[in-house]
Order: C-alpha cells, then structure tokens, then sequence
C-alpha cells in the first residue's frame, strides 16, 4: 500500500492542482493576517472559509482524482497487490496531498507571523486539525461515490450534491426543525443533529474552542455545557475519526466486489 | 496450469458468460477465439482478478484465486488497449511497475528490441498507438512468469515489430511456458498457436488443434472453418 501511496501522491504533487491550492491557502493565509493584524480573529474568519471550502475541495478533487486515475488503477489491478492497497493507497494519496496543502498553505504565514508565541496556537491546531479531518472525511466520501458510479457525470453530480447538502441544506432542515418544535426541549435533539454532520460538528468544535459562545445564547450554553469539556470534546473527535473510518471501510468492501 | 470450472458472469442483464469450463495444460500457445462480445476479455480478466465472476471457480498454478493476490507474480498480461496514465514518461512507468513487482534486467534488452530508446523521456499520453503497444510489450514480456496472457497482441504493431513479437513468443514457449492468446487476426492465430479454444455466446464451441476444427467443419483452411462456425450458428 505504500508503494501505491507514494506514487499517488508524487503524481499529485507534480500536477498543477496541488500548487493552486496551496498558493490559495498561501495567500489567504497571508492577507487575512496582514489585513486583520489580529490572529484571533483571522482564526475565526479561517474557519469561515476552512467549513465550506475543505469539504467542497475535497469532494471534487476526490472524484476527479479516481476518474482520471483509472488507467493507472487498471494498470496496478494486474499486477500482484491486493485491492484493498491500492484503492487505500490512491485514497491516502489524494488525501495526504490535499491535507499537507491545507497545513503547509496556512501554516507558514501564520508561523512567520509569530504564531509560536501567541496563545492562539491551540485554536489554530484545532483549526487545521479539523480541516484534515475534513478532508479525509470527503475524499473517502468521493471515493465510495467515484466507485459507485462508472459514470463521470452522474459521478460529479452526486459529489456536489453531497456537498451542498452537508454544507448548506442540511443546516436549513435543521434550523427549520428547531423552529417548528420550538415548544419541546431540544437539548438533545440539537447535539444529536450537529453530530450527525462532520461539517456542523467541525464549526462547533472550532467556535466553542474560540471562546465566543456567548454569542450563540442558550443553545450555546448547553453546547458550551457539552463540547467545552473534555468529554464533548473526546466524543466529537470520535464521532470525526467514525466520520472517515465508515467511508473507508465502504471503499474496501466496494473495491472488492468492483469488475473492471 | 489453468483450470476454470462452470464460470458465470453477467455485466447487468447482459449474460457474457455462462457455465465456461476449461482447462488449460502446462506449456504451449493456446488462443483463445470468438466473434466480438463472446466473452473473451472477460474470461481473461476472470483469470487475473480483475472481473469477480458471479459464480464458478478458477485455480491457477492449482491455487484457487479467490481473494488471493500473490499468483499474479505467475503472471504476465497484456492488456488489449494500452491505456497507460499520460503524464508519465515511459522510463518512469518501467521503472515503477519494477519497483511494484521484483527485479529484472530483461526490460534493458526489450526496450533495445523494440527500438523504443528515443520514447524513454516522453510521456505516455505523447506516443502513437504502435509505440504505446510496444511499451505494454515490454512491461509485459520483462517478468520471467510460467503464464502470459496476451489481449490483442497485434493491435497497432508494425510489420517489424510483429515479427519480433512472433519471435518473442516462440522463445518463451520454448521455454515451457504456457500462453494464452486471443486475436482477431486469424493468419496470427493459424501461425502461433498450438491448440485453440472457441468462445460462442459465452459457452465454450470447440476445444482442439487447428486441424481437428478444420475437420469437424469440413473446410480446407482455418479462416473458413471459423467463418462457418460463425454462420452456422447465426443463420
């Protein structure tokens, strides 16, 4: 698997796509820091675009990466390796890549700033640590829909999708159901819905670390009473890590039922 | 060396194949033939792996292959489109299937033979068709493995070239090894192989030599006795 890994992600990194990304993430990290000349807030307004712009990211380059690597997955499919290496290995590939833009893209400029002697350094870990979950999350998700669909279009259509409805649609029915069962306790309700989506648990996670609950009112006081202790905090991670473990573990058993 | 027992496959409603029983002995050049979409590539890749049949057994080297790996170190394929990723160049796809599978000079004297040094630095997606099938023959014919499976070995080669690849074959064969054609170019057949196994709406028609199918047909040359088993069975 490692081998598969090493020349996913070299052939990765000498395409175009990998440079671009990083030189988004250079230069965003640069001008919020030198716009804002304020780390906390830059952190938040990170976040902002990290939430919405990782996943999308992900999911796309994720399809477009298994679509376009076919030949060369035909290829290694003779060759004496297990099926479940090579498609970890290509699925690592992509990820890895994307996730070391995402880290070296905002690290540098922040650690130029003066990131190690600032107190945000943890909010900041959180927020890359976050984005690479991010990441793994949807590349695996835009495997398991690459290997589903042979066809590109219906491919690309449901990677969108997906992503749209995590991102904003899911967000609109949950909000809409808080409103319509205003009369009932939601405590439960609305961690149990903010679980369910990587996406919503990754801002959660990251705007309670920030310190600005207070700006949610009561239901942030019960986000706050769960995701500020350690055991909210350990459960989120768990739910993340089940987040890409479920995703990976439906491209090992699809690759392996797959005719190519 | 081969065995294939009571092989089921279906591409959605469409049955390929449908109860192939065969067994292929060790050493020789068998070829494997039928009209297009009889089931050939798929019973092939059946072999490698790379189609998981819906029903029926294969074993090769007597080890059956289900969910096993390792026996395609015993094997050597040649895949019938030579699609190799495009922004690789040709030295770095050698050099990488090497890494992926073992060890051998032979690709230093193959690439010689094909007179493929002036293609080393350009990248895949830049050759013609007839130099990307010379760069799939020499990634196939490097390994030393007792099977070679060879798809469409002829496709887009130069009178040369396919020389040399008939030259090739009838090396390794006098190696003892065992292998397995499928060509449309009969003349190709008729020269090469030893025994030939006929495909015909995913069942196997005929298993034998050459001049047994020319007997059982009643025609005098090979081509006739393939198109007549053709129209008998479509009139």
């Amino acid at each position: 698997m490692l081998k598969i890994l090493k020349y996913s992600f070299f052939d990765l990194m000498r395409s175009r796509w990998s440079y671009v990304y990083f030189a988004f993430y250079l230069l965003l990290g640069i001008v919020l820091l030198f716009l804002n000349n304020d780390l906390s807030k830059a952190v938040i307004t990170l976040m902002n675009v990290i939430i919405v712009l990782v996943p999308l990211i992900g999911t796309i380059f994720g399809v477009m990466y298994f679509y376009n690597s076919k030949e060369f997955t035909e290829l290694l499919l003779a060759q004496p390796l297990k099926r479940s290496s090579i498609f970890l290995g290509q699925y690592l590939g992509v990820a890895l890549s994307l996730s070391m833009s995402l880290i070296l893209g905002l690290g540098l400029p922040f650690v130029f700033y003066g990131l190690f002697k600032s107190n945000t350094i943890w909010d900041f870990s959180l927020l890359l640590i976050t984005g690479t979950f991010l990441t793994l999350i949807f590349t695996a998700l835009a495997f398991n829909i690459a290997l589903s669909n042979e066809n590109k279009i219906k491919g690309f259509g449901y990677a969108i999708l997906l992503w749209l409805f995590l991102a904003i649609i899911y967000d609109g029915i949950f909000l809409m159901t808080l409103v319509l069962f205003e009369d009932y306790p939601l405590d439960k309700l609305s961690l149990i819905g903010t679980m369910l989506n990587p996406i919503d648990l990754s801002r959660t996670l990251i705007l309670l670390k920030l310190d600005i609950s207070a700006l949610l009112g009561y239901t942030g006081a019960i986000f706050k009473q769960f995701f500020g202790t350690s055991f909210g905090l350990i459960i989120s991670f768990i739910m993340l890590i089940v987040w890409v473990v479920l995703p990976v573990l439906r491209i090992v058993f699809k690759a392996k039922k797959k005719d190519f | 060396m081969v065995s294939i027992q009571n092989l089921y496959k279906k591409f959605g409603k469409n049955q390929v194949l449908s109860g192939v029983d065969l067994d292929i002995n060790s050493g020789g050049i068998f070829a494997v033939l039928g009209p297009n979409g009889s089931g050939k590539t798929t019973l092939i890749k059946s072999v490698l792996g790379m189609v998981i049949p819906n029903k029926g057994e294969i074993s090769v080297l007597g080890n059956n292959i289900k969910n096993s790996s390792n026996y395609r170190y015993k094997i050597d394929y040649l895949p019938q489109i030579a699609n190799f990723p495009s922004n690789l160049k040709v030295k770095e796809l050698v050099k990488m299937i090497k890494d992926l599978r073992g060890y051998t000079t032979e690709d230093l004297r193959l690439i010689e033979l094909f007179k493929l040094e002036p293609f080393l630095n350009k990248k895949l997606g830049t050759l013609s068709g007839g130099t990307k099938q010379k760069v799939n023959l020499v990634l196939t014919f490097m390994f030393n493995s007792p099977l070679i499976i060879l798809d469409e070995p002829t496709t887009g080669l130069d009178p040369i070239s396919l020389i040399r690849l008939k030259d090739l074959i009838q090396v390794e064969k006098a190696k003892g090894k065992t292998i397995l054609i499928t060509s449309h170019i009969m003349s190709f057949v008729e020269e090469v192989s030893d025994e030939i196994v006929f495909l015909l709406e995913g069942k196997i028609y005929f298993k034998g030599t050459i001049s047994e199918l020319k007997t059982k047909t009643n025609q005098p040359d090979f081509e006739h006795a393939i198109a007549s088993i053709l129209t008998d069975n479509h009139a």
